[in-house]
């Protein structure tokens, strides 16, 4: 069966796109060779590694302190001998060392332990969530989008509403009242996924709704398809850079919505019971508690920021690369002012001059008059 | 023949830089005469517009121009002082700006896009005439915009309308008035009406000469429509994969057309007046740009292609004597030309 | 008008439907908070049936009547502005909270606006300007788009703070000198002020801005393929102009997409403004949590909300202004 292949794969205009349509898979394998999108994958096929294998090379456990290698209190200025207050102690964690690769916490935990720990729960709890908060995205958003009207009216109006209300402060008051949240991974990651979902099922709405009136779904509705199966075969298909980009976000949205829920304590501490787990907001708390800052104990809360930041650039960096993809206008065509200089050539304006590159003429391409 | 206003002189344009560059444009030469209109035509993918859009340097970012000249003759300031001619592609931009609209306006084919569609019609008007008649009091910028739309049969209230309150007709009217509004020496329409039904299209464009007549703009009109440009231009060229194949007064070439793939145009449009019978068109699609066939590109499509056709390139050349120039290999005085194609020029 | 009041309705179910979610949350979920408060109140002596009830009251509970009665009570309570009253400051929730909301509007709103004006001008010379340098501000962009608010709030404490151990420029606690100046309309005061709100300021504003560069970037460069931009570059108007022709237009879809924006700053300002102990809201709203003051938590969740829905209005009437196909299709 040939049909012809720009209509069944293209993407209806997201921002005005079309121009090029997706020709199957010949440019779903060009993906990959956007320099953005092979150093985003990279980045993410890090973090995997480090979550899949972390707990076994983690050195020590996230938990156990360090008794022997503890240098163990500093005197409080102002205290014990010599004056007339008894000794005052605290703790002093121990910087990077060939025994402690990221030094210790304030506690002798080991960083480095706890930084793999932490992104093993980090990073499933945020795909889980987002799974989750796609699948309900997928759901609504193309069941209005395809089912039109009063159904259309209401779902939209559902996710508008959760669009609408802020997220953060919702998932605050969620966390706080559902008890034990904190320990059930699921319910942490439900939690985030009733936040998350409003904005991509709103696109996949939209998309939906422009792919509705294609000749393809029409012929297969004339065909007496079912609307299940005309979504499952039809509309989904064409739906999946849109909600692979989609996922991607949620995926940032609930990291970083995961880890500020942990970093506010709300989502289980390692040491309460039932214990929590381990995770960068956790870690971030525990510093923040513990004056790691102010302590000048770098090593103890710059490494989880710095993950979820690299973490966020790379999905970031994939989520472009999937864009310009969709939208190909986004992609930089034509003369760079790079090729430009070394033509000799000044290139201002971005348009309205086009540039004149001057290229020796080929003797081939006049042709003799015979 | 009045003199040139526009000349273009081997043209070349490429999309893309180095090794991946498209040709669209190869060594296009052009003249548009004072007060005339020059239609140029061609199939979908000719390169009709690569060409226009590179003459103002108006192409878009992967568009290059990688060779030629494109000569404009001020108005004459005195009967002695022959004006020194700008060339389009030297100019910097400062001189790009003081040139565009003022001498050549351009009107594209879909109005629906060339007006701002949140900027009232005033406001668009009033950018334009404050650019470039700084002389000009609102108040007189607005009466100038009011003056301009009547000009093209509209009434002056319509001024505070934002494009989505206009037809297309009208859209393209506004465009037309704003086309004129500085006198300009050159009007390019490309395809200024093929968004339109049929009877706007006359309407507008019996308007548009009419305001031609008045005003004495020259203009290039590009059209894949042969049988148009017919009862509109002065002369007509006709271009294929990049290259000018045919250049004639109108009037000859549609009644005689030398070449095998004009003859094919014309009988693939029903002419609008008269004979409809004869509506064989031309086998194949255009050929791919970047897979350009050998020898003269349209050898495949051409019903009297001859060896030498595969191996090399025809030039245009001039036929004598009879201001028409052609390239086909058939006309290179060596083989007998068809009778189709030998018609008496009037 | 016709889209507006459609936006309008869509606040007002939001709003509905916050409120009763914030009614039934602590009714509905198990370890009601009547429990616990009554624990409290036991340790400075035997909690009677009467100081139960003074609890609940207190609590805005009452479990002897049915939810549907306590929710048109709850209502009742709402309409004349009675949030109830906050057991851990022992004041009227919506007074506090009134005391704090010029805290947070006045930081989120002068630099909200500072970041989408930068954002959207650096957006747009970097869609203009592409294919030169300028193209490595996206990747920057981007890193600071995914840094979180409070990492980044405690890297800036660490460098220029004066609880930090680096530069020590700025003030890094609370929102003006709580020791040595007495707020009011004095000048001492007003700078400690303003001194106070830099680093949180510029937190919300390094985090913020990359999204505002990225979406008007993207807009910028997907409207420069119009024709009109080209006919304006056509009709010789000065390079300002052509680039605000293309800005104008680009700028819609950036101002309709507000409202997550907005969700996201003002996630992110809570979280600054628990890390600088800044006396707005969202500090609050963490206090709260710690000292398990619900009764104050919902409140501030309420008002949180409310504050957002209304941002999200003025959103949207700016955008009918600024479209008139919206503003006439009315
Ligand atoms: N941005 C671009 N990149 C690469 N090739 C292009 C680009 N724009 C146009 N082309 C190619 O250049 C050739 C000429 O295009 P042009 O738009 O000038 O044709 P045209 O004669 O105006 O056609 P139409 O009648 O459809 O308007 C076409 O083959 C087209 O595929
Ligand atoms: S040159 Fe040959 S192929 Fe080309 S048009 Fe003439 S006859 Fe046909
Ligand atoms: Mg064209």
């Amino acid at each position: 069966m040939t049909v012809d292949g720009t209509t069944l794969t293209q993407i209806p205009p997201l921002a005005g796109a079309g121009a090029e349509p997706i020709a199957g898979k010949a440019r779903l394998l060009r993906l990959p060779r956007s320099p953005k999108v092979v150093a985003g994958l990279g980045v993410l096929a890090l973090f995997g590694l480090g979550a899949l294998i972390g707990g076994w090379i983690a050195p020590y456990s996230p938990n156990a302190t360090d008794e022997a290698g503890w240098v163990q209190h500093v005197l409080v200025t102002g205290t014990g001998p010599g004056t007339n207050l008894a000794a005052n102690y605290y703790p002093l964690p121990l910087p990077p060392s060939p025994a402690h690769w990221l030094g210790t916490t304030v506690f002798a935990q080991d960083v480095w332990s706890q930084l793999l720990a932490s992104t093993q729960a980090t990073l499933f709890v945020g795909l889980l969530a987002a799974a989750i908060a796609t699948a309900l995205s997928i759901l609504v958003g193309v069941s209005a989008g395809y089912l039109g009207g009063a159904a259309d009216e209401g779902l939209s109006l559902l996710a508008n509403v959760f669009l609408a209300i802020p997220g953060l402060p919702l998932l605050i008051v969620l966390a706080d009242y559902v008890p034990s949240a904190g320990s059930s991974i699921l319910l942490v990651a439900l939690i985030i996924a009733v936040t998350a979902w409003a904005y991509s099922a709103r696109v996949l709405r939209a998309q939906t709704l422009s792919l509705r009136n294609r000749d393809f779904v029409e012929a297969a509705r004339v065909t007496g398809e079912g609307p299940v199966r005309i979504i499952l075969v039809e509309v989904l298909p064409n739906l999946i850079p849109i909600v692979a980009a989609s996922f991607l976000f949620t995926t940032l949205y609930a990291i970083g919505a995961y880890v500020a829920i942990a970093f506010l304590g709300l989502a289980g501490s390692p040491s309460s019971s039932p214990p929590g787990l381990w995770n960068w907001g956790e870690m971030l708390r525990q510093g923040f508690a513990n004056n790691a800052v102010r302590g000048g104990w770098w090593w103890w809360w710059a490494p989880p920021g710095i993950c979820i930041a690299l973490l966020g650039t790379g999905l970031a960096l994939l989520n472009f690369g999937i864009d310009e993809f969709v939208n190909p206008r986004l992609r930089l065509a034509g003369i760079t002012a790079r090729t430009a200089r070394k033509a000799g050539v000044r290139l201002r304006a971005s348009l309205g001059a086009t540039p004149v590159l001057r290229r020796a003429r080929k003797t081939s391409e006049r042709a003799g008059a015979g | 023949m009045s003199e040139p206003v526009l000349e273009v002189r081997g043209l070349s344009v490429d999309y893309g830089y180095g090794d991946d560059a498209v040709h669209a444009v190869v060594d296009c030469d052009l003249t548009l005469r004072r007060g005339q209109v020059l239609g140029l035509a061609g199939e979908s993918g000719s390169g009709k517009t690569t060409t226009a859009m590179a003459a103002i340097r108006l192409l878009r970012s992967p568009g290059v121009i990688t060779a030629g000249q494109v000569l404009f003759h001020p108005r004459l300031a005195s009967a002695q002082s022959r004006a020194r001619a700008v060339d389009v592609l030297e100019a910097d931009e400062e001189e790009l700006r003081s040139l565009r609209w003022s001498e050549i306006s351009v009107v594209l084919q879909s109005a629906l896009n060339a007006l701002h569609p949140v900027i009232s019609i005033r406001a668009q008007f009033d950018d334009l005439l404050e650019a470039h008649r700084p002389s000009l009091s609102p108040g007189q910028r607005l009466e100038r915009a009011a003056e301009l739309l009547e000009m093209v049969g509209m009434s002056g209230d319509r001024l505070g309308c934002y494009p989505h309150q206009l037809s297309g007709g009208m859209r393209q009217r506004v465009m037309i008035a704003m086309a004129l509004a500085l006198e300009p020496q050159v009007m390019i329409l490309d395809e200024p009406t093929t968004a339109l039904d049929v009877v706007t299209q006359r309407e507008i464009l019996e308007e548009l000469m009419g305001l031609r007549d008045r005003l004495g703009f020259a203009a290039l009109f590009i059209t894949h429509d042969l049988s148009l440009l017919v009862e509109l231009a002065d002369e007509i060229a006709v271009m294929y994969a990049g290259r000018l194949v045919e250049r004639a007064p109108a009037a000859s070439l549609f009644r005689a057309p030398r070449l095998p793939y004009t003859y094919g145009l014309l009988h693939c449009f029903p002419p609008m007046h008269g004979d409809r019978s004869s509506m064989e068109g031309i086998p194949g699609s255009p050929p791919n740009l970047r897979e350009l066939p050998s020898g003269c590109s349209f050898h495949p499509r051409c019903a009297w292609a001859m060896p030498i056709c595969r191996q090399k390139t025809p030039r245009l050349r001039d036929l004598n004597g009879s201001g028409r120039a052609v390239a086909c290999w058939l006309h290179s005085g060596e083989v007998a030309i068809p009778a189709e194609l030998a018609r008496a020029d009037l | 008008m016709r889209a507006l009041l459609r936006r309008l309705s869509v606040y007002l179910v939001a709003a509905f439907v916050a409120l009763t979610f914030s009614f039934l949350l602590p009714r509905v979920v198990p370890g009601n908070p009547v429990a616990g408060a009554v624990a409290r109140a036991s340790q400075s002596g035997a909690c009677n049936a009467q100081c139960v009830r003074a609890v609940e009251e207190q609590l805005g509970f009452d479990v002897h009547t049915s939810l549907l009665s306590q929710y048109v009570q709850y209502w009742g309570h709402l309409a004349h502005g009675d949030l109830g009253h906050s057991w851990s400051e022992n004041a009227p929730v919506l007074s506090l909270i009134l005391s704090y909301v010029p805290w947070t509007l006045g930081l989120l709103g002068v630099a909200t606006l500072m970041s989408f004006l930068a954002g959207t001008a650096i957006g747009v010379l970097l869609a203009w300007r592409r294919g030169s340098w300028v193209e490595w501000v996206m990747p920057a962009a981007t890193f600071f788009q995914a840094i979180p608010y409070f990492f980044l709030a405690l890297v800036l404490v660490l460098v220029f703070g004066q609880t930090g151990t680096m530069l020590r420029w700025f003030p890094s606690l609370y929102g003006y000198d709580v020791y040595s100046d007495t707020p009011g309309l004095n000048l001492p005061f007003l700078f400690s002020v303003i001194g106070h709100a830099m680093l949180p300021a510029a937190t919300v504003v390094l985090a913020s801005m990359g999204g505002f560069i990225t979406a008007m970037r993207n807009q910028m460069v997907t409207t420069m393929d119009e024709d009109f931009v080209l006919v304006a570059a056509a009709k010789g108007l000065p390079t300002a102009r052509v680039v605000w022709y293309a800005a104008r237009n680009a700028l819609l879809p950036v101002v309709s997409n507000f409202s997550i924006a907005i969700s996201l700053v003002v996630a992110g300002q809570i979280l600054v403004e628990i890390v600088f102990n800044y006396p707005g809201i969202g500090f609050h709203l963490y206090d709260a949590l710690g000292k398990l003051d619900y009764t104050l938590v919902q409140g501030i969740f309420v008002v949180i909300t409310l504050v957002v829905l209304a941002a999200n209005l003025l959103a949207d009437v700016v955008y009918v202004l600024i479209d008139p196909r919206v503003r006439q299709a009315a």
